[in-house]
């Protein structure tokens, strides 16, 4: 606050470092973790990649040999397509499902409140606990489709986990049910702020509602949604402990994903330099993701 | 009705066709995000034999809580077979000194960015929201450097450090933005008074700020009690917290599966945040909507 920093001011001890003194104490944690995890921590493990470390850290440089041997990797460009199809199929899912959500319970109905605990509690509980109830609902021999056999449909497949093909949408029905409610409290926040005279005048116009969502409510509510978009894709990225719970990369590896490849190069085959430059491949994603959304921030607080 | 005001058209009739889909829709929904919940109770309480021939939906017929017994106090991971209960241990432990010094650092750091500004605050606050946003396998090793030069690596106390760091972010953007609310008279009458940096914060601050500290409270305690990454990387097998011994209990491939017993342990696992959850409530779902929006 401002006035308490004049007032601060008006005290004027001889020395600048000194001034506000206790309030620069207070800041080393931040000044600390800022610079010294978050700026050093990337600088290090970008110079690093361009070294040939591999049970230790060293400054051998090989200029882009890991990133070429990465590329050439038949595992790390399985994950990369993994996590695209994840990330694409996943952030429309959940934007759709999660608006589709947050418009039901927006209008107007009874029992709100419980609808919204049972679509978000998923939201509290881990990704290992996710993976480890759907791993069991999706098990061929007790579940889903054994069910649907002993109906009758003897001949019923549905394996995700333990099929290569589809094991990525076995991970993204258990992801969907972990990740939805967080979007769609963020979706009904949004369709909270909207002016109740808009709903007024588009009734007044004979509007059908679907169409008031579609025409006027969702490009009202871009904000939300580029928010909601900065979220998923953030979490999209981090996808790991679900992948880990569910199939551990398997069958094969077909269900492996960069931040797995990550985590196994560094600690478990300690190549350090390949986990470096497969790491800051997804530093380099994640800019990509963020620095238009950083741009557009900017811009709309100029304006 | 003066409170809220309803939207769209108005329900006339309870069975319209439109409040029958519109409820059909939405318990249709529910059924998706219960299922599990549903499926893991009743797996946890029918003995082997009866999930071998029955299936997975059906209500146990005889209820035994004997899976719960042995998840929490026999259930084996490698040589160690004393059950779920040495993870939920270690959980509790690192989670109360992460929690409490987690909260304390963003709150403080929050208190300096909001009411007492120095020159560059700003851009190591920039700094810091950055952070937020970096992969954490960017910071996986350098962090294991650290904590090695500080002796800590393995340590519970390394761990609560990991989760110190990276709750920041977050935190102390909850807190700035909480406290740049607060009324701006009250600092200067407490200037006058001669109140300074720790007493406007210990005696005006804190004791106005319950509501953020909860909610922070809250997103902590969710976030380091379902983080695994962190415990498999900064921790050594004897320190493992729950959820990375829950994966390890279940996913071993030693000795025949036990669906309930793996039922029950991952329900335990849960047992802790959906607790927070359920008894939070709507300060969980304002929590979550304040740090989504934000970061």
């Amino acid at each position: 606050m401002s006035s308490a920093r004049r007032a601060r001011d008006g005290a004027r001890p001889p020395i600048r470092l000194l001034r506000n003194l206790s309030s620069k104490l207070a800041a080393i944690p931040m000044v600390l973790v800022g610079l010294g995890v978050f700026v050093g921590g990337t600088i290090w493990t970008i110079v690093h990649s361009f070294t040939d470390s591999r049970l230790l850290p060293r400054l051998n440089w090989v200029g882009f040999d890991q990133y070429e041997r990465l590329w050439n990797t038949r595992r790390w460009l399985v994950s990369i397509e993994n996590l695209a199809i994840y990330g694409i199929v996943s952030l429309v899912l959940t934007m759709c499902l999660g608006f589709l959500l947050a418009a039901l319970l927006d209008r107007k109905i009874r029992f709100e409140d419980t609808f919204r605990t049972i679509f978000l509690y998923p939201f509290a509980l881990s990704f290992i606990v996710t993976g480890l109830a759907w791993q069991w609902i999706l098990n061929p021999e007790f579940g889903i489709q054994s069910i649907i056999r002993g109906l009758g449909f003897t001949n019923f497949n549905f394996d995700p986990l333990y099929n290569p093909d589809l094991v990525i949408f076995g991970l993204l029905i258990a992801g969907l049910w972990q990740g939805t409610g967080l979007i769609m409290v963020i979706m009904l926040a949004g369709l909270r702020g909207i002016d109740e005279d808009i709903w007024k005048a588009t009734r007044v116009d004979g509007i059908p509602v679907w169409k008031t969502y579609i025409v006027v409510i969702i490009p009202m509510m871009k904000p939300v949604f580029v928010t909601a978009l900065v979220l998923v894709t953030s979490g999209i990225v981090k996808l790991y402990d679900l992948v880990v719970a569910m199939t551990s990369g398997g069958p094969g590896i077909a269900s492996e994903v960069p931040a797995k490849y990550v985590y196994d190069t560094l600690f478990t085959r300690q190549n350090l330099g390949q986990g470096f430059a497969a790491s800051t491949m997804m530093l380099v994603t994640v800019a990509i993701i963020l620095i238009p959304w950083a741009y557009m921030q900017y811009r709309e607080k100029r304006q | 009705m003066t409170a809220v005001t309803p939207r769209g058209a108005k329900p006339k009739k309870v069975f319209s066709p439109r409040n029958i889909m519109l409820y059909g829709a939405l318990v249709v929904f529910s059924l998706y995000y219960l299922l599990p919940l549903y499926v893991m109770i009743v797996t946890s309480l029918k003995d082997m034999a009866e999930i071998r021939v029955g299936n997975i939906f059906s209500a146990p017929v005889e209820i035994t809580f004997q899976p719960w017994v042995k998840a929490w106090s026999e259930a084996c991971t490698g040589i160690n077979c004393d059950g779920l209960s040495r993870g939920f241990w270690n959980s509790i432990r690192i989670l109360i000194p992460s929690l409490i010094l987690s909260v304390s650092v963003a709150a403080l750091t929050g208190y300096v960015l909001a009411c007492w500004r120095f020159k560059g605050s700003e851009i190591f606050f920039g700094i810091l929201l950055l952070g937020a946003f970096i992969p954490y396998q960017v910071l996986l090793y350098p962090l294991v450097i650290i904590l090695r030069e500080m002796g800590l690596f393995g340590s519970l106390w390394g761990l609560v450090l990991v989760h110190t760091v990276f709750a920041m972010p977050i935190n102390v953007l909850l807190f700035r933005n909480y406290f740049v609310a607060l009324p701006e008279e009250l600092f200067k009458a407490a200037r006058v008074d001669g109140a300074g940096f720790w007493g406007i914060f210990f005696r005006i601050v804190i004791p106005m700020s319950l509501p953020i500290f909860v909610v922070s409270g809250i997103i902590q305690v969710t976030g380091i009690w379902n983080d695994f990454l962190f415990g498999v990387v900064y921790t050594r097998p004897e320190n493992y917290p729950m959820t990375v011994q829950l994966n390890n209990i279940v996913n071993s491939v030693q000795g025949v599966k036990e669906y309930n017993v793996n039922m029950a342990a991952t329900l335990l696992t849960g047992l802790v945040p959906l607790a927070v959850y359920f008894f939070s409530g709507r300060l969980f779902v304002r929590g979550i909507a304040a740090g989504a929006v934000k970061g």
